[in-house]
């Protein structure tokens, strides 16, 4: 047992024991650790690239969504200004429609004035001729002597009565 | 040669070590043959160094708490015995055997060893003791371990799991991915065991009372040469075509260069060998020395010097002993690292081994 000259002993024990301990620890200790280690690894490899994944899935998604939500107002706002337009131009409508119905009956009012005017004038001159005649007849019997007279008389009265 | 060098160097340490505690006791000699005895026995430095650094027979837990251990023995008349070392104390022969500096010999009938006879020594000595508490505590760590894995599938770790999985995955992402590339998966169990063999038994030998398991040569040799066997059986071609011809080598230099490849082959586990078996040793060697001094003082001046002393060396004590802690870790790692860059070194699939020194040109990088 000197310090330096390996006691053949100890190099049987520690050949056996080395050996045993190796083939034991690497079938039951070191076989199960590394695995474990690398299963662990590689689940959180694969975890953190969904999450990248997700990640990328979420602004993919993102972008969309604001793409719809700008389609959605723009469209919102063309039928806003399709459904403006569409009002505005019944109102229009409308009111040229109004104006043409009052533009009718204005002309109908009128026309019918103008008729009723000429009943009433057509009337009026049969009611001055009646008249007239009446007053012709007065005149003439009060004033049958004098022939310039009633002459005069006569024109004068047919050149008022024109006056209408 | 090696093995004389390190001896005598060992023998001036211990010399310079005990040189107090021998000048001491010849200041003793004049009060008689008893005093003198006790004296050298309690002081001799060295040999208490020696006796907490090397393989024992019973486990020393404190002075005079031994737990016996069994003696195996192989001789070709006798075959297999087995008794225990509580048999063997103190020079004792039984069965005929009598244990001499941790040597078993066969004795005869009047206690002359018989040389001859040659007794092959397979006893469970503390070493052998400390290496399957070592190996028992590994696997029920790494069992609870994995069971951990089993049961907390898909969640966070726990407990023992949550302290050693960071050390698993050191290994595995700062060792043997780097050095290894893709085929790191192959040799990461040989890897672990490494780590953690080295690990938990320079912790252990830490321990008051625990033996210096991987600060023995026979230990960090079996170790080195199971490294020396996986690189060289993985060795590719170009691992092997870089031995005999060493790229960017001019041809002069070859006669010299391939016997320096080819001793680097054996250096590089022998290197692994005595680095570990040398740094954990020294830290032994140190602490013990430390803690000698406070006897010497004790010898040299009485017991108030040796507890004036004591309150000197217990704070460099207990800095070495963080610094052990530390080597420890630091040992593990080494060997584990250098282990998995040997492998990478011969399994590696480019040609361009030479570290860019070579003659390929710029347009080669």
């Amino acid at each position: 047992m000197d310090l330096l000259t390996p006691d053949i002993g100890l190099l049987f024990w520690q050949i056996i024991i080395f050996g045993a301990l190796f083939f034991i620890l690497s079938k039951f200790a070191w076989k199960p650790i590394t695995q474990s280690l690398k299963e662990r690894e590689t689940n959180i490899q694969s975890a953190l690239d969904l999450a990248e994944k997700t990640r990328q899935e979420m602004a993919l998604l993102k972008a969309d969504n604001e793409k719809l939500l700008a389609e959605a107002r723009s469209e919102r706002e063309s039928i806003l200004r399709g459904a403006k337009e569409a009002a505005d131009r019944l109102v229009a409508d409308a009111q040229q429609k109004a104006q043409v119905e009052a533009n009718r009956i204005l002309e109908q009012a009128r026309e019918s004035m103008q008729n009723e005017r000429q009943a009433l004038v057509t009337s009026m001159k049969k009611e001055v001729v009646t008249l007239s005649l009446d007053i012709a007849e007065k005149v003439l019997r009060r004033e049958l002597a004098d022939q310039s007279a009633q002459e005069k008389l006569v024109q004068d009265l047919v050149a008022n009565s024109r006056l209408n | 040669m090696m093995r004389r060098l390190f001896n005598r160097f060992f023998v001036v340490t211990s010399l310079f070590l005990s040189s107090f505690g021998l000048a001491t006791a010849q200041e003793h000699t004049l009060d008689g043959q008893e005093t003198h005895q006790e004296q050298k026995e309690k002081f001799n430095v060295g040999e208490m160094i020696m006796h907490h650094i090397r393989d024992d027979r019973g486990w020393e837990f404190a002075h005079g708490v031994t737990l016996p251990l069994p003696v195996i023995l192989y001789t070709a008349d006798r075959g297999l015995e087995v008794f225990s070392s509580s048999h063997l104390n103190h020079g004792e022969v039984y069965n005929n055997y009598k244990s001499e500096h941790g040597h078993l010999y066969r004795v005869n009938e009047a206690g002359e060893p018989l040389k001859d006879v040659k007794v092959y020594d397979f006893s469970i000595t503390k070493n052998v003791a400390s290496l399957m508490l070592s190996a028992i505590l590994l696997i029920l760590i790494f069992r609870s371990v994995a069971s951990g894995y089993a049961k907390n599938k898909g969640k966070a770790p726990k407990g023992l799991q949550s302290f050693l999985e960071p050390i698993v995955m050191f290994v595995r992402d700062e060792i043997a991915k780097p050095n290894l590339g893709p085929q790191y998966e192959k040799y990461l169990p040989y890897l672990l065991t490494l780590f953690f063999f080295i690990l938990i038994n320079n912790l252990l030998g830490l321990l008051p009372g625990g033996a210096n398991l991987t600060g023995n040569i026979a230990v960090t040799l079996v170790l080195a040469v199971i490294t020396f066997f996986v690189v060289n059986l993985n060795g590719n071609k170009h691992y092997w075509a870089h031995l005999v011809k060493p790229t960017g080598v001019p041809v002069a230099l070859l006669p010299i260069m391939i016997p320096v490849e080819i001793v680097g082959v054996f250096m590089k586990p022998f290197s692994l060998m005595v680095r570990l078996f040398a740094n954990i040793t020294a830290g032994h060697i140190i602490i013990l020395s430390l803690i000698s001094l406070i006897f010497i003082a004790n010898n040299l001046g009485g017991s108030a010097t040796g507890w004036g002393i004591s309150l000197i060396v217990a704070p460099f004590t207990i800095f070495m002993n963080l610094i052990e802690l530390l080597v420890a870790f630091l040992q593990a790692f080494i060997f584990t690292l250098l282990t998995s860059m040997y492998i990478g070194s011969a399994i590696e699939d480019h040609h361009e081994a030479d570290h860019g020194i070579g003659y390929e040109g710029p347009e080669a990088h």
